[in-house]
């Protein structure tokens, strides 16, 4: 590489599909153009356990402009229900409430709709378990989880060090039930052809190769006989990140009206049971440390709820395997499995909660032993991974703290324990370390072709969900075929292009940035940096044997300053700042706007965010945005997102890492700790709402 | 029960024939075909179906189609002029005040609407003096800016793209 050209990589270019996007012309799922289609309205089940005895639909069906209902009765029967997520209509077993027990599709939305309406279903009723009551329940150690990892670790004397102990604190810190809640409700737009069968999903989704492998296996179908698109998607975080059930719906009631294309839009509130939510937690934690609070002892122990239909755990543990030196630890992870929808990813599963509860004890462990926060974390910064003894790919923290520290004008706090009162305002400060894994997952493919008009396509069957991934990749091509970000056209979204993985896991830029980087590397080799025009190459991402020798994390260092009304028990947070180390940034602009979103949506759990499970019939009362209060633009004030100049040598050819979770990290400790500095009172459960301040 | 309209949607007059219970919203997305009005609700809670009726900003998802017969829709694509992006839509791209997008059509056609009534003097809850003019400074843009959400927390970006057009 040679040229003295401005960089791709590093450049903030503006999102490639940004004038699509706000004038809203950019297609999602829904919008995708079909001549006469069919609309699906589903029936979800009123019972939180036990059977849909009889479903009456002669009245829907003798609706005008009804062309079938589908029930458990009716509906075909599905090649693979292994994972029982994905069986949907196959027996009249009701395993939570919100399930699928029928479905309507007709010409048009609203007649779908009251067609759903006139479904009637009698149910025996079985008794039923929705809420998370570690005290009382039968907890189970889950399996080992997706990611490898083993639900319990342990290192070194515990008890001892523990007994040793100058300075313990011991506390439980619970986090509620958060649904996701992308604005765009998860959508499918399905269309099932004959001769030979072949499936099409225009799909909001992270991953298209995913939901396509999925709807191959449930349906049996050959899976180049399955295609899945996603052009444009309106957010994620993680719940669009597997196939869920309402792909299945969409292709058995694609299937039972062959030729039509069929819509279906998931209504906001039926996504409280139906696309995934985060568990709520209780976490115990115990941290052992001398006078001065060097840590002898780390232990966090998180209980969480699963599905009694599929596992899935929340590793709210994990962090505390490695953020902090100690020469003792041990974490655990129990489940109770209930009658309720099946738990998934929600933005940085695992971290957000474990940090609220590691990163509040610190706060709590710097207080005991009357040492700066700031100070207390720098004093336990472990010299390689605590957890496998590995050296870190590039562990930067205490700058994260110290530049934080110095943009925030932290130093200027009055150190005591609040209140510290402005007016009928109090006011105080506060901080908590960010932590994420760096991901780089294998399985990716790419594909370059060099065109007549002089220009390269690079394919990939990635998703854009709102990263800015379209615009990063576009970079990431140019950087590796040495020429200009306008003569690189970038396909994907789309399955019948090379396989992708998921987008999520901040793994998206950084494994489909490796594809394209070797794939650019097997085309120079074999067509030279000269290719002629349908000059083609397709490579897969290789083995990185640095994945094993290194601990990749990102880090990052919140602050926050927050404001608690005396008398009403607001609270606002005026400011919040965050540096973070996440290796080489691709793009400055849409990075920053990833890392200012994690924060605000860290600000939004911190305050508002909880799913209220009704005990009696375990349906979500707040399933609505009216009730499911995420953060709106006047919560928000000052929001700064800086991040270290460095490259991460060992990851992937780019030297980056993914930012889309690490700023959710750590936030709402921050918050919760700023205001404990503001009021002294010290709050161990999400959210922060004013009535926790009113003593 | 169906009943044919009249709807002047971006300039363009559209004649269609609506369920009584179909709202501006699905006549829109499903009838005529728009992309630019979102559902993130369906129920006024979200402003992303927020387009503009006349020059007010209404939630589509809350209004029947039916009530709104000859009415003149602007939507967000409607408010580019061949081809040239309107100043706020513009500024929300220059100051990356969106992620997926979703929300991004009613934010911009929600700030060209926040900005005519606070030009014609409309206070909101962030305004101390009701009697003056009103000043758009941050807390003025973003409380009456709070009807429309993000929940990719572009809401910097959007304040910095107001606060640049409204100056
Ligand atoms: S879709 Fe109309 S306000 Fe949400
Ligand atoms: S840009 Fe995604 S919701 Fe606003």
């Amino acid at each position: 590489m040679t040229a003295p050209r401005t960089p791709a990589v590093g450049a903030p270019t503006a999102r490639l599909e940004g004038p699509a996007k706000v004038t809203g012309t950019a297609p999602y799922a829904y919008e995708h153009p079909a001549t006469d289609p069919l609309y699906l309205h589903p029936v979800l089940s009123t019972v939180a356990r036990g059977r849909a005895t009889v479903v009456h639909t002669a009245e829907a069906e003798l609706l005008k402009g009804v062309h079938a209902v589908l029930t458990s009765a009716n509906a075909p029967r599905l090649a693979d229900t292994e994972d029982a997520e994905f069986a949907v209509l196959q027996s009249d077993e009701v395993a939570f409430r919100g399930q699928f027990v029928a479905a309507v599709v007709a010409e048009t939305p609203e007649t779908a709709r009251e067609a759903a309406a006139l479904v009637r279903v009698e149910y025996e009723e079985r008794p039923h378990e929705v809420e998370l009551d570690p005290g009382h329940q039968d907890l189970h150690t889950p399996r080992e989880s997706d990611t490898g990892s083993p639900p319990d670790t342990r290192q070194g004397d515990v008890e001892a060090e523990l007994a040793r102990a100058v300075v313990l604190v011991d506390e439980v810190y619970r986090t509620p039930r958060q649904d996701n809640n992308p604005m765009e409700p998860h959508t499918t737009v399905a269309l099932w052809e004959t001769l030979p069968d072949r499936l099409t999903l225009y799909d909001s989704t992270q991953g298209v190769h995913t939901v396509r492998e999925t709807m191959a296996a449930v349906f049996g179908l050959d899976p180049e006989n399955v295609r899945v698109t996603a052009p444009h998607v309106g957010g994620g975080f993680g719940a669009k990140g597997a196939a869920k059930a309402h792909n299945v719906l969409a292709g058995l009631a694609a299937r039972a009206v062959p030729g039509r294309t069929v819509k279906f839009a998931l209504t906001r509130r039926h996504m409280f049971s139906l696309v995934g939510y985060r568990s709520p937690t209780v976490q115990r934690i115990r941290l052992g440390a001398d006078a001065a609070g060097r840590l002898g002892a780390v232990v966090h122990d998180s209980t969480g709820l699963t599905s009694r239909v599929k596992e899935y755990v929340e590793q709210s543990g994990l962090c505390s395997r490695m953020m902090y030196a100690a020469p003792a630890r041990a974490t655990t992870h129990r489940l109770a499995a209930l009658d309720v929808p099946i738990p998934f990813w929600m933005r940085a599963p695992g971290e957000a909660p474990g940090m609220f509860a590691l990163e509040t004890a610190m706060d709590e462990l710097a207080e005991a032993c009357g040492v700066d926060p700031v100070e207390l974390r720098v004093r336990n910064e472990p010299g390689a991974d605590p957890e496998t003894g590995r050296p870190w790919s590039g562990r930067r923290l205490v700058e994260c703290l110290r530049e934080g520290a110095e943009r925030f004008g932290w130093y200027e706090r009055d150190p005591s324990p609040g209140p510290h009162r402005d007016g009928q305002w109090l006011v105080g400060t506060g901080v908590a370390s960010a932590v994420h894994p760096r991901a780089n997952n294998p399985g990716s493919v790419a594909e370059v072709e060099y065109g007549s008009d002089g220009r390269y396509t690079v394919s990939i069957g990635a998703v854009d969900i709102g990263t800015g991934a379209r615009t990063a990749l576009t970079q990431i091509s140019a950087e590796a075929l040495d020429c200009p970000v306008g003569r690189v056209r970038l396909r994907i979204g789309d399955s019948d292009l090379p396989g992708a993985t998921v987008a999520g896991g901040s793994s998206g830029t950084s494994s489909w940035g490796t594809a394209v980087f070797e794939a650019v590397r097997a085309f120079r080799d074999e067509h030279g940096a000269d290719p002629g025009p349908g000059a083609r190459t397709r490579a897969e991402a290789s083995h990185n044997p640095d994945l094993e020798r290194y601990a990749m994390y990102s880090f990052g260092a919140h602050f926050a300053e927050v404001r608690v009304h005396a008398d009403t028990g607001e609270v606002r947070v005026p400011r919040m700042l965050g540096v973070f180390s996440v290796g080489r940034v691709i793009n400055p602009r849409t990075a920053r706007s990833q890392l200012v979103g994690g924060m605000v949506m860290g600000l939004s759990a911190a305050l508002h965010e909880h799913s209220v499970v009704d005990p009696r019939h375990g349906h979500v009362v707040n399933g609505d945005l009216a009730g499911y209060h995420v953060a709106t633009n006047a919560d928000v004030g000052g929001v700064e997102a800086h991040w270290l100049d460095e490259t991460d040598p060992h990851l992937n050819p780019m030297g980056a890492a993914g930012v889309g979770e690490i700023g959710i990290v750590g936030m709402p400790a921050a918050i919760g700790n700023a205001a404990r500095h503001a009021t002294g009172l010290r709050v161990r459960e999400l959210p922060l709402t004013p009535d926790r301040f009113l003593h | 029960m169906d009943t044919t309209i009249t709807l002047h949607v971006d300039g363009e007059e559209r004649v269609l024939t609506v369920d009584t219970r179909t709202t501006l919203l699905d006549a829109l997305r499903d009838r005529l075909g728009s992309t630019s009005p979102k559902k993130g609700c369906d129920h006024g809670q979200c402003g992303a179906c927020t387009v503009l009726l006349d020059e007010r900003r209404v939630l589509s998802c809350l209004s029947l189609a039916v009530a709104h017969d000859g009415a003149r829709v602007t939507t967000a694509a409607g408010l580019a002029a061949r081809d040239e992006l309107h100043p706020v839509a513009r500024a929300v791209l220059d100051h990356d005040g969106l992620q997926c997008g979703y929300c991004t059509p009613g934010q911009v056609c929600s700030a060209v609407g926040m900005l005519a009534e606070a030009g014609a003097g409309w206070p909101s809850h962030a305004t101390e003096d009701l009697t003056a003019a009103v000043e758009l400074d941050d807390a003025e843009i973003r409380e009456r800016m709070s009807g429309n959400l993000c929940r990719c927390g572009a809401y910097a970006n959007i304040v910095a793209a107001i606060r640049e057009v409204s100056g």
